[in-house]
């Protein structure tokens, strides 16, 4: 163990754990979602994720940006995050979409027990992952460097730059607008009352199908939005990396409370930042094996999370 | 099967599944009503046939069943101790209804033990034979079964679907990270099962792979009629009743934790017998062995082939393994089709939970289950 | 139902019988021509699909130049090129050694590429007398196996590793280095290496996880940027080491990165971009394309229409080794085995000379120095013997 590699870099391991815990929070938004309108674990979510994130990446390219592009001026680069923001919510809803209505509907209309749809969701997950690796011949596609990583300033000491403050920031921002559309609006209360009692909900006349398809496209735009801000993080991209950090955000979903929505956001912040701990304390080959072993202590003595499995019973 | 078809759907496939479903059935039926005689020499021929299938001189006249793109016999080697495993899941997933996500993990257990005490390369040297070793990583993957188990089986479902396989990761990353497990280094030079021809001449050699694909075969045939006997007394009841209704199995008074344990037990034990297995044959054991996709596989491969039925869990991991393999040096359209295995793979899986959700071969309680389900009235659908 | 299902069983058989006498005409075909001049094949040995294919196709297309010079040289007796793609698993390699053992016109291997599946197929070779040249499995403990068919036509990584860790002492006049590994046989194996030449100098350590598994290095960079160090050494793949260096820039850390033969490709300046991989040290026991004699770079792109990357001239070596035994007339394994042991040439990225146990000739072990220079991978120097 490595004391002094945790407490040196303690301020710098807390702000890059933020960052990638604010990526994984937006994933974790479409697992609790999803759960908690359907108690269904959707494994192919981390695919919805994959798709948004090649679509930012492919957006670019469009635009004639490679991996060795430098975009300047700030107005360009609003424009350029922009708009590949909007494909990579649209692909990733769109996704979202096809699997729900390829994969789940069939099994809901047919009452299907729950082992099925796992095995659907892995299904779908491996399918969609392959058809991307198979397009893209396994090979990393490049993002341009849109976002400088050169320190705005400090805090107590840490320095903070420009992809650290648009990640954190854009996640939030996300998080806010997910939560007043839920809290809030019609189809946030339609969404709330499938997810507290479905059958009676319908008979309300709560037209269940389309909220769920509401669900999966929420869901699907937030991991669309997480995909872009992957890209501008990591500038890399291949097919294979959205299985574990689906894992991650699911175990995020868990850590926070899965179907609850504040619980998603503390979960994955938490996470993020075990995870760069456990790095510094034990080495990088740790990492994943950190967030593993949080998942299943988790699960074995927690199951309902820091703040409790709710979408339907909290303000209801 | 003496079941009926349930009201007629407007939809037009069950036209095509009724019309499937009485073909299959009339197979079925004309099985059980066969006189004994003829089940045991059907039974006999197919043990036969599978024991002649590893040799050239008998599988080169089968057309296109050996595979084009690797050495046939190895392929049976591989498929074997799919089948295997997939008889040791059914136990776990068909029988008790536990979602085990990371099987592969004990696999791992049991191929670890044996490479760690046997392996010139192991650090602590002892370099025992492997028959020796054998019962020693079955024991162990049984107790890491129980340790496992011990704490995570209260959960149901989906989340001991999670837990077990972060945990078969933790197992996979310890391997590659561990110093004692050696990561991707590996072990070398793992001895083979003992046995030599009358001319000195090991029976378990290097190039032939037909003796370990027999001693896999036989052990195969071995542990399914000890999992069927095992089935069919108060075990195998005690498990079916936890897998349809695990509170009203508490309620009627069976140790549902006790035989849940039990059943993660065996299934790991017979997990790690394979892994041992696969150790002695490959002579070589690494970190590379033990991807997460394997778990997801196997599991797969026994709810493809019918969860709950030992026939249906044989077929579905023969099955599943082979067809990998048989994609293998085919091309179309100059397209080598080995690159699309997967996402093969993943829409079968997808298309089979849709329309047959209760496997190729089901048992014929759990298919009876599904039917339930699905004339259960769901509102607002 | 009946006659229906006795129409299907006999199409069934008809099938399998047409089959069947196809495969055996063709399996009687391979019996009788064993030990003839001509018709006779290699195989290339490697992972040509999955997430380490990119070694696997720049050595698969080396042996391809090979074989393709050989058979316009020599029209009237062709050499055919088999491709056992193993993806890099050890799982794999023994179906695929006994496939390649089964037909017994292929006489010599190139391959296997990586050191975890020669491991696994390096017995089955051995036992069937069948040569094998691996062009990049670098592991020491290989050629101490006793393994009579092993060879290798590049130094293992106890000649790279040192000279990797003399050219940051000696050249670089580095004395904070800071030495990540992605724990593979490979990078783990350099690694420790450089570890033992830099002594001191070593003021931190990290690994990570290879193979396509880790993405995301935060961690790692924070370390690097806290510990202040001249150098970094990355011992792993290029995959791994592209993003590395790609997140290490973008962090305002501008020590330059030096890593193994296993990050030289062009695929690490396309991953990393070609900004930030500017000034990369890559070590490589092969010699720059300047230096190889003939014209390998401009017949290599003008049949696969790529440039040569990492291992692709050592395959090509390797391949012209095994040609050059059947163009002598060993047309047996046991003939191209013993060949091959007493070979002695030159080739495209060395001169070759096999020593005991298949390693190449330490004499002729030359490890070079390359940097990374504009977006393109040039000669720096040769690294002097420690």
């Amino acid at each position: 163990m490595n004391f002094d590699g945790l407490f040196s870099n303690f301020g710098e391991l807390t702000t890059t754990g933020l960052t990638q815990g604010s990526i994984y929070a937006l994933v974790a938004l479409g697992y609790t979602l999803v759960y908690g309108v359907l108690r269904l674990i959707n494994f192919a979510h981390s695919e919805v994720f994959i798709a948004g994130a090649f679509a930012a990446i492919w957006t670019w390219n469009g635009f004639g940006l490679d991996q060795n592009s430098q975009v300047s001026g700030v107005g360009s680069i609003m424009f350029y995050l922009l708009v590949a923001m909007i494909v990579a919510a649209i692909a990733s809803a769109g996704t979202a979409t096809v699997i729900e209505r390829v994969a789940y509907r069939p099994l809901r209309k047919r009452n299907a027990p729950p082992l099925a749809f796992l095995i659907t969701a892995i299904g779908a997950s491996i399918a969609i992952s392959e058809a991307f690796g198979v397009y893209t011949r396994r090979l990393p596609e490049g993002a341009p460097i849109l976002v400088g990583t050169k320190p705005l300033f400090h805090i107590a000491g840490v320095p903070i730059d420009g992809v650290q403050l648009l990640t954190i920031g854009a996640a939030l921002v996300m998080m806010i607008a997910l939560d007043l559309f839920i809290n809030r609006s019609r189809t946030g209360r339609g969404i709330r009352a499938v997810a507290q009692d479905a059958n009676t909900a319908a008979l309300m006349g709560v037209n269940k199908d389309r909220i769920i398809l509401m669900v999966f496209i929420a869901g699907g735009a937030m991991a669309g939005v997480a995909g872009l801000l992957y890209d501008v993080r990591i500038q890399t991209l291949t097919y294979s990396v959205g299985f574990l950090l689906g894992l991650k955000a699911f175990t995020a979903a868990v850590l926070g409370g899965i179907g609850n929505l504040r619980g998603a956001l503390l979960g994955g912040l938490l996470l993020g930042v075990i995870e760069n701990y456990a790095s510094g304390l034990f080495g990088t080959q740790w990492k994943d094996f950190a967030a593993f072993a949080v998942l299943v202590v988790l699960l074995m003595f927690r199951p309902t999370g820091l703040l409790g499995e709710s979408l339907g019973r909290a303000r209801a | 099967m003496t079941t009926t078809v349930n009201g007629p759907s407007p939809e037009q496939r069950e036209a095509f599944t009724t019309r499937l479903r009485h073909g299959r059935e009339a197979i079925s039926e004309r099985w059980h009503h066969a006189p004994r005689w003829v089940r045991w020499a059907l039974l006999a021929a197919v043990i036969v046939f599978f024991y002649a299938l590893p040799n050239k001189e008998f599988y080169q006249y089968l057309g296109p069943i050996p595979t084009p793109g690797a050495n046939f016999t190895q392929v049976l080697f591989t498929v074997s101790i799919y089948v295997l495993m997939a008889v040791g899941l059914n136990i776990v997933v068909g029988f008790a209804g536990l979602l085990d996500l990371g099987y592969f993990g004990f696999f791992a257990v049991g191929a670890y033990t044996v490479a760690v005490l046997t392996s010139p390369s192991s650090d602590i040297k002892t370099l025992w034979p492997w028959l020796v070793v054998v019962p020693i990583a079955i024991a162990l993957t049984m107790v890491s079964g129980v340790m496992l188990g011990t704490p995570t089986l209260r959960l149901r479902g989906d989340y001991l679907a999670l837990v077990t396989l972060g945990f078969a990761e933790m197992i996979r990353i310890a391997a590659v990270s561990s110093e004692f497990l050696k990561g991707q280094r590996g072990f070398n030079q793992i001895p083979h099962p003992p046995g030599q021809y009358a001319d000195g001449r090991p029976v378990f050699g290097v190039l032939d792979a037909r003796p370990y694909y027999w001693l896999v075969l036989t052990l195969i045939i071995l542990v399914v009629i000890g999992v069927r006997n095992l089935t069919h007394s108060r075990v195998g009841r005690a498990w079916i009743s936890i897998r349809e209704d695990e509170d009203a199995a508490q309620l009627m008074g069976v140790p549902t934790f006790k035989f849940k344990l039990w059943a993660f037990a065996a299934g790991a034990a017979i997990a790690g017998l394979a892994g041992a297995l696969f150790a002695g044959k490959q002579n070589f054991v690494n970190s590379q062995n033990f991807e997460l996709l394997n778990s997801i596989i196997i599991l797969a491969a026994v709810i493809f082939g019918g969860s709950g039925n030992i026939v249906g869990a044989i077929v579905g991991g023969g099955l599943v393994a082979y067809m990998i393999e048989r994609f293998r040096g085919i091309e179309l359209f100059g397209i080598e089709l080995y690159e699309f295995r997967f996402l093969f793979f993943g829409v079968v899986l997808v298309v089979m939970m849709i329309f047959r959700p209760q496997g190729l071969i089901p048992n014929r309680r759990r298919a009876a289950e599904f039917k339930d389900r699905r004339k259960e009235v769901t509102v607002g659908e | 139902m009946r006659q229906k299902l006795t129409r299907v069983l006999g199409g069934v058989a008809m099938l399998a019988l047409v089959a069947g006498g196809a495969a055996c005409s063709s399996g009687g075909d391979d019996a009788a021509s064993g030990g003839d001049k001509c018709g006779n094949k290699i195989a290339f040995f490697g992972a040509l699909t999955g997430s380490s294919a990119a070694l696997g196709i720049n050595e698969n297309n080396g042996v391809k130049l090979a074989v393709d010079k050989y058979n316009k040289e020599n029209a009237d007796c062709k050499v055919e090129l088999v491709e056992l793609d193993s993806q890099g698993s050890p799982d794999q390699a023994p179906q695929l050694a006994q496939k390649a053992i089964d037909d017994p016109k292929i006489l010599g291997i190139v391959g296997p590429a990586y050191s975890g599946e020669s491991e696994a197929a390096g017995p089955l070779f051995h036992e069937a007398g069948l040569v094998a040249i691996t062009a990049s499995a670098t592991r020491p403990s290989l050629a101490e196996q006793g393994w009579k068919t092993f060879f290798r036509v590049v130094g293992n990584d106890l000649s790279q590793g040192p000279a990797a860790g003399t050219y940051i002492k000696n050249v670089m006049k580095a004395d904070r280095v800071f030495v990540i590994d992605d724990q593979s046989a490979y990078g783990a194996g350099l690694a420790d290496e450089v570890k033992k030449i830099l002594g001191p100098a070593v003021v931190g350590t990290d690994k990570v996880q290879g193979e396509g598994k880790q993405v995301e290095f935060s961690a790692v960079v924070t370390k690097v940027k806290a510990a202040n160090v001249k150098a970094i050494f990355y011992g792993g793949y290029y995959q791994e080491a592209g993003l590395i260096r790609k997140q290490l820039t973008a962090a305002g850390v501008t020590a330059p990165l030096v890593a193994g033969d296993g990050v030289n490709d062009p695929a690490y300046i396309t991953s990393a971009g070609a900004a930030a991989a500017e000034g990369t040290i890559l070590t490589c026991p092969c010699q720059p394309a300047t230096e190889a004699r003939g014209t390998f770079v401009e017949e290599f792109k003008a049949l696969n229409g790529t440039d040569p990357g990492t291992y692709s001239d050592t395959a090509y070596d390797a391949a012209n080794i095994l040609l050059a035994g059947i163009k002598a007339g060993k047309t047996t394994r046991e003939g191209l085995l013993e060949f091959v042991k007493g070979y002695s040439g030159e080739g495209v990225a060395a001169s070759y000379k096999f020593v005991e146990g298949g390693e190449l000739d330490p004499a002729q072990v030359k490890i070079w120095a390359y940097k990374v220079q504009g977006g393109k991978v040039v000669p720096d120097q040769e690294i002097p013997k420690a």
